[in-house]
């Protein structure tokens, strides 16, 4: 055992980093958000561009985070079965997470733009994508792919296949043996990969930015909403609506620890 | 292993949904960077990524990234040990703390670090528009990776070791070293290699921060988002490789020593 004096030191020096880096930096949103009271915080609200900003990005997670929760059970399912090509999908599903926002929008930019791969041909359908709705939204499931089948794949092997194997011998059919037996085991899991899915969506900034042309009330998400008030020296639209995403920010984590106790409960 | 019939179907089905899924949104995008990255032969694609701009912003990136790197290394390490082996009142809260960069969207970090470490501090400490703040922004969004990866191993280490050196008269310093250190460097590695593949693509935190000045302190993504906006993808998707490889290299290291190293505790 540390005598008490040493623990003290580190439990100092660890604190006092996390303050100067961590503590100081998020109070300080809040603090500078509501400076000058709640009117101006109020008005900045209540403008147009903000709803219109705090509408797409919603409606961008709701598209996105249900493909992901799909894709990631499935993506999950195959990487803990381990069918041939199985490192090559994980290494795939894994490399958002290493990815640069901006190479994931350029990407986008170069394969469906008006100049890329398909331009010519969606131009020719009158599809848009760059610079419009489908593009935020492919550019937010691409940041935020690898979550739920990240949190998945060690639970499958965990739980192992003879629960499956066992109900298939008793005449279930896959389908049966999916919702029965798979699906609740993956509950928990599911959950924590749909909370970090939701994060991530939320407050995508790079890739967006890059895809989405920044139109005011079209295409503009409500962090593309905080660097274009900051750039027009609009301080306090600017704070407040990135207030209003560290509050989700929080929530999340509150979310996550909720999740993370009941799961050390069960 | 013994298969129930029709389960076969029902995973080539999955494994073709998945690939069709991950061709369409990621992999055709990906290609589609690559391609035109060399689209113009190959010397016009070392000459995007040798141009001095281009070479100064990936060395800087490689440069402030490390940094970060190490001091969370060395910074989440402690902090772990702190909240795993300490008691002290508030510490759930801070240990729920942790988790904040991860979830508080980039811009958003990068807008408050500026207004706390920037012209306008109040605290006085000003380091906007230079190389620390980029090591800064890097510092605060990869906090995370190292403590949660320290963090389990700590919480399932065995004490009866340590318990057995200090008895033999081994000093604290001698057991973390010997002992505590050997067990959480696998933990230490893995989360700083991947804080370390995040940091060398982050945009959102430090374009606010940094100035981006060509040179000084302007970073691989920030050079990549301007070579889009003045029009010319081609240099934009030549750098972009270099980092997209750099991802690549990263999680398939990752991935081998993770399953070297599983292999070894299940031994």
């Amino acid at each position: 055992m540390p005598t008490s004096s040493g623990r003290v030191a580190l439990r100092f020096v660890a604190l006092a980093y996390l303050a100067l880096v961590l503590i100081a930096p998020i109070a300080w949103i809040l603090i500078r958000a509501f400076s000058d009271g709640m009117t101006p915080v109020w008005e900045a609200i209540n403008r147009p561009a903000f709803l219109h900003a705090l509408w797409l990005t919603t409606v961008v997670t709701l598209v996105a985070v249900p493909a992901n929760a799909v894709f990631g059970v499935i993506a999950a399912m195959c990487v803990a079965r381990r069918p041939p090509g199985r490192s090559l999908l994980a290494v795939v599903v894994d490399l958002p997470l290493a990815l640069s926002p901006v190479v994931v929008g350029l990407a986008l930019i170069l394969a469906w733009g008006r100049t890329g791969w398909f331009g010519a041909w969606l131009a020719d359908h009158g599809i848009q994508i760059v610079f419009s709705l489908p593009a935020i939204v492919l550019a937010t499931i691409i940041v935020s792919l690898p979550f739920v089948a990240r949190e998945l794949v060690p639970v499958l092997r965990e739980i192992g296949t003879e629960q499956q194997e066992a109900a298939a011998v008793l005449g279930a059919t896959p389908f049966q043996t999916f919702w029965r037996i798979v699906l609740p085991a993956l509950r928990h899991g599911l959950a924590y990969g749909v909370v970090l899915t939701t994060a991530r969506a939320l407050g995508e900034y790079g890739a967006v930015a890059v895809v989405s042309g920044r139109i005011a009330q079209r295409t503009e998400t409500l962090t593309l909403h905080v660097d274009e008030r900051f750039q027009a020296f609009d301080l306090t639209a600017a704070y407040t609506a990135a207030t209003v995403l560290a509050l989700m920010a929080v929530v999340v984590v509150v979310v996550l620890r909720l999740l993370t106790s009941e799961g050390d409960g069960s | 292993m013994t298969r129930a019939p029709g389960t076969s179907t029902y995973r080539a089905l999955g494994l073709g949904i998945s690939a069709t899924f991950i061709s369409v949104v990621v992999l055709i995008p990906l290609a589609a960077l690559v391609w035109t990255s060399v689209a113009d032969g190959g010397d016009s694609f070392w000459a995007a990524v040798t141009s001095p701009p281009a070479l100064a912003s990936l060395r800087l990136t490689v440069m402030v990234s490390l940094g970060a790197t190490i001091v969370n290394a060395f910074m989440g390490t402690l902090v772990a040990w702190v909240l795993v082996r300490d008691r002290f009142w508030g510490r759930r809260v801070v240990d729920a703390l942790i988790d904040l960069p991860f979830a508080l969207p980039t811009i958003v970090a990068g807008l408050t670090l500026l207004a706390l470490y920037g012209p306008r501090s109040p605290v006085g400490i000003n380091v906007a528009y230079t190389r620390h703040a980029l090591v800064v922004a890097l510092i605060f969004v990869t906090l995370p990776f190292v403590v949660r990866a320290v963090q389990p191993v700590l919480m399932e280490m065995d004490r009866e070791m340590e318990e057995a050196a200090a008895s033999l008269g081994a000093g604290r310093w001698a057991i973390f070293r010997r002992i505590v250190l050997p067990n959480l460097a696998p933990a230490i590695l893995g989360g700083s290699a991947l804080g370390f593949a995040k940091a060398l693509g982050e945009f959102g935190s430090v374009v606010l921060i940094s100035g981006n000045i060509p040179f000084r302190t302007e970073v691989a993504s920030v050079y990549i988002f301007g070579q889009i906006e003045s029009g010319v993808p081609q240099a934009a998707a030549a750098v972009s490789v270099v980092l997209l490889l750099a991802s690549l290299v990263l999680l398939t290291v990752l991935g081998l020593l993770e399953r070297r190293w599983s292999r070894h505790a299940h031994e």
